[in-house]
């Protein structure tokens, strides 16, 4: 799940990361009083006026502008921000829509660096990645001057050891002792906010040095572990709606996972690697034609009939769909279940677009009698291969 | 011969009483898994099935019935203790079936596992279990499509992992041992523990290993591939047409920073020496064709 920059900046601050003084404002009205609140606090009138969406890369965008002039500047600033579409390198060429603004103070920078905490799969450790380039696409970095990315990883039995933070202070040049000590206490703040509050991700780009050498965090990213939700009644809070798919949405309500893709040929499949195979094997002899999948649907081992019923009328109703392909080896997910799901979804919407079944393993016989007996036109296929071929023909990409 | 499990596992079923636990533990007896014991805090003394007997602790059920593998079916929120339990009872093997365990609970499991060193291994979590057809099922896997034979599959994904064994069956090609070692970030065995124990089994001919997207450890078995294996091993890689950034149901799917995508994976496993296969409908041919030489 991710949240929002001053969302993210909220956690930080309960843990006592440094971070500048900064007030959200979700209208035009809001952002000026911020601004006129920020300039009283901080004697200055600079002001930053920043776009809150989940994508990164909103400076580079348009998304985040200074106002050096006062509340009236940054009204102006804030009036052309919000209702942008902003478009970022992870936004797709179509944008995201500003819908809230942090309003935050300006900072006389010294220095951009970049500091970032992840879960090391390869390592099965939380990494600490610091690089003396920040303020720029870390991807960036990582690919062409690998070397200026400085990692450790911390031992969960002790946590993030001191000379491990010192090690990255000096790395980043902050081993004197106006910063050593900032820096370090910071880190191992970073350190709480990942483990405590279930980050899967914890990004500062910038962290900056004030010429009075004070560290601060200038950006916050945040993404958290779904996993945890259950133990953390606080996020449902957290959720923005206007930044997520809204069938996404719908089927994540349903216990479905489900993720929206370009193409024109609706998957409903059980198990995720089944899913993301069948998307691929659709691509395989589709791609020539135009066929391609138009979304990623894992109905999961243990679903029952409505939640089957739910996964197949999010597919019929998508204008995008131009055939469906329901590829099912059952395990735990009984073969009768999909089948009565199936049929039950096409007759509450209606079928108006070519459907292609496969089924396979527990109780495939009764789900193969209870289409057959429907008096839907189904085509049974017999492999995945066989499915995918079906399914490409029936779109007009011919056999 | 076989690996990891056999007719000699003696299997405890950890959340025995919950309704996921008690349902496969039935599957798996039907098979004809030992299922030795069971545990659920606060139920010792009754039985499962009228023969199981249920401890409060893995301990105790171990010391009382001989258990020398656990399989786990604890909800999230417990699911990472019970896997603790399971490692401090001595056990030898652990399958952990729980899909959705924090990330952060499985790095402290991890820690703690990496500290017995190699005294317990640890399947999954978030995975289909382990199986030697006509020997041992342990976990959720259908038992009616496997076929006892030679042929390893380790795969990181359940249903995908149903489809290899089920093209193989078809193909009169029976399995050895399947492991599912789930799709979580930060779990148990991976590929190159598996692909090691499949190369020193004296009844193991060949291999098929089964990615995904994200992560470096397809990369890793290639390594192991190229330096220890003489065994055809073939592959298959979900995911070529997954978009960055996106989560395919598992943790673990996601393409990160341009790094664990499908095109890279297969270009380390055929510089291997393994053959990948071109869609997830010829894997078992694939092999087929390998072994053939």
């Amino acid at each position: 799940m991710k949240i929002h920059e001053y969302q993210a900046k909220q956690i930080f601050a309960r843990y006592g990361l440094p971070i500048p003084r900064g007030i959200p404002a979700f209208s035009v009205d809001e952002a000026e009083t911020a601004a006129k609140t920020l300039a009283h606090e901080t004697g200055s009138p600079v002001v930053v006026v920043k776009a809150q969406i989940h994508a990164g890369g909103r400076g580079k965008g348009g998304g985040v502008k200074v106002a050096k002039g006062g509340a009236a500047e940054a009204r102006e600033l804030a009036s052309k921000i919000l209702g942008m579409q902003l478009v970022t390198h992870q936004t797709g060429p179509e944008g995201q829509k500003v819908r809230r603004l942090y309003i935050e103070q300006g900072l006389d920078i010294a220095r951009e660096l970049y500091l970032g905490a992840v879960i090391d799969r390869d390592r099965r450790r939380v990494a600490f990645m610091a690089s003396t380039e920040g303020g720029v696409e870390i991807e960036k970095v990582a690919a062409e001057t690998p070397e200026k990315i400085l990692t450790v990883h911390v031992d969960p039995t002790v946590g993030l050891a001191g000379y491990q933070a010192r090690e990255l202070a000096f790395g980043l040049g902050l081993g004197k002792k106006e910063t050593l000590g900032k820096f370090v206490k910071l880190l191992r703040q970073l350190y709480d906010v990942v483990m405590r509050e279930d980050c899967s991700l914890c990004e500062i780009n910038p962290l900056v040095v004030t010429r009075g050498n004070d560290v601060v965090a200038l950006d916050a990213k945040i993404n958290l572990d779904d996993n945890a939700e259950f133990r953390h009644p606080e996020w449902k809070d957290l959720e923005d709606r206007d930044e997520e798919d809204p069938v996404e949405l719908e089927a994540k309500a349903a216990g479905l996972n489900y993720v929206s893709l370009d193409g024109n040929v609706g998957c409903l499949v059980n198990g995720a690697g089944l899913a993301m195979a069948t998307m691929d094997i659709i691509k395989h002899f589709g791609a020539g034609h135009g066929v391609a999948p138009a979304n990623f649907l894992d109905v999961g081992g243990g679903a029952n009939q409505e939640q089957v019923t739910k996964a197949f009328k999010m597919i019929l109703r998508s204008p995008k769909v131009k055939a469906i392909f329901v590829n099912i080896f059952g395990g735990i997910m009984k073969c009768d279940v999909i089948a009565n799901g199936v049929v039950a979804a096409a007759r509450e919407l209606g079928l108006t677009v070519p459907l292609v079944v496969r089924l396979e393993g527990t109780n495939v016989e009764l789900g193969r009698k209870i289409l057959n007996e429907s008096g839907l036109a189904i085509q049974a296929a017999s492999t995945m291969a066989d499915g995918a071929q079906k399914v490409v023909a029936a779109v007009g990409g011919g056999r | 011969m076989s690996v990891l499990v056999g007719k000699d596992t003696r299997l405890l079923v950890q959340g025995i009483t919950g309704s996921a636990g008690a349902f496969h533990a039935k599957q798996m007896i039907e098979y004809g898994t030992q299922v030795v014991s069971g545990v659920t805090p606060g139920r010792a003394g009754e039985t499962f099935e009228g023969k199981v007997p249920v401890f409060d602790t893995v301990a105790q059920a171990v010391k009382a019935t001989g258990a020398n593998a656990s399989v786990i079916f604890v909800p999230p929120p417990g699911a990472a203790d019970a896997i603790l339990e399971a490692f401090d009872a001595g056990l030898a093997l652990v399958t952990c079936i729980t899909e959705g365990i924090p990330v952060g609970d499985m790095l402290a499991v991890r820690r703690v596992l990496e500290g017995l060193k190699g005294k317990t291994r640890l399947i999954g979590p978030n995975c289909p279990g382990v199986i030697t057809p006509g020997a041992c099922k342990i976990g959720i896997m259908p038992g009616h499509i496997h076929k006892a034979g030679h042929i390893g599959v380790v795969s990181r994904s359940g249903t995908l992992t149903y489809e290899a064994v089920g093209q193989l069956t078809a193909l009169g090609i029976g399995q050895s041992t399947c492991i599912g070692i789930g799709g979580d970030p930060v779990g148990g065995m991976d590929f190159v523990d598996c692909l090691e124990l499949f190369q020193a089994d004296a009844d193991t001919h060949g291999v098929i290993l089964i990615g995904e997207i994200g992560g470096g450890a397809e990369e890793r078995a290639a390594r192991f591939i190229k330096e220890k294996m003489n065994k055809p091993v073939a592959a298959f890689i979900a995911g070529t047409t997954a978009p960055p950034g996106k989560r395919m149901g598992h943790a673990g799917a996601i393409i990160a920073g341009g790094k664990g995508t499908a095109a890279e994976k297969i270009k380390a496993l055929e510089a291997a020496g393994a053959r990948v296969a071109p869609t997830p409908s010829d894997m078992a041919s694939t092999l087929a064709t390998m072994m053939k030489k």
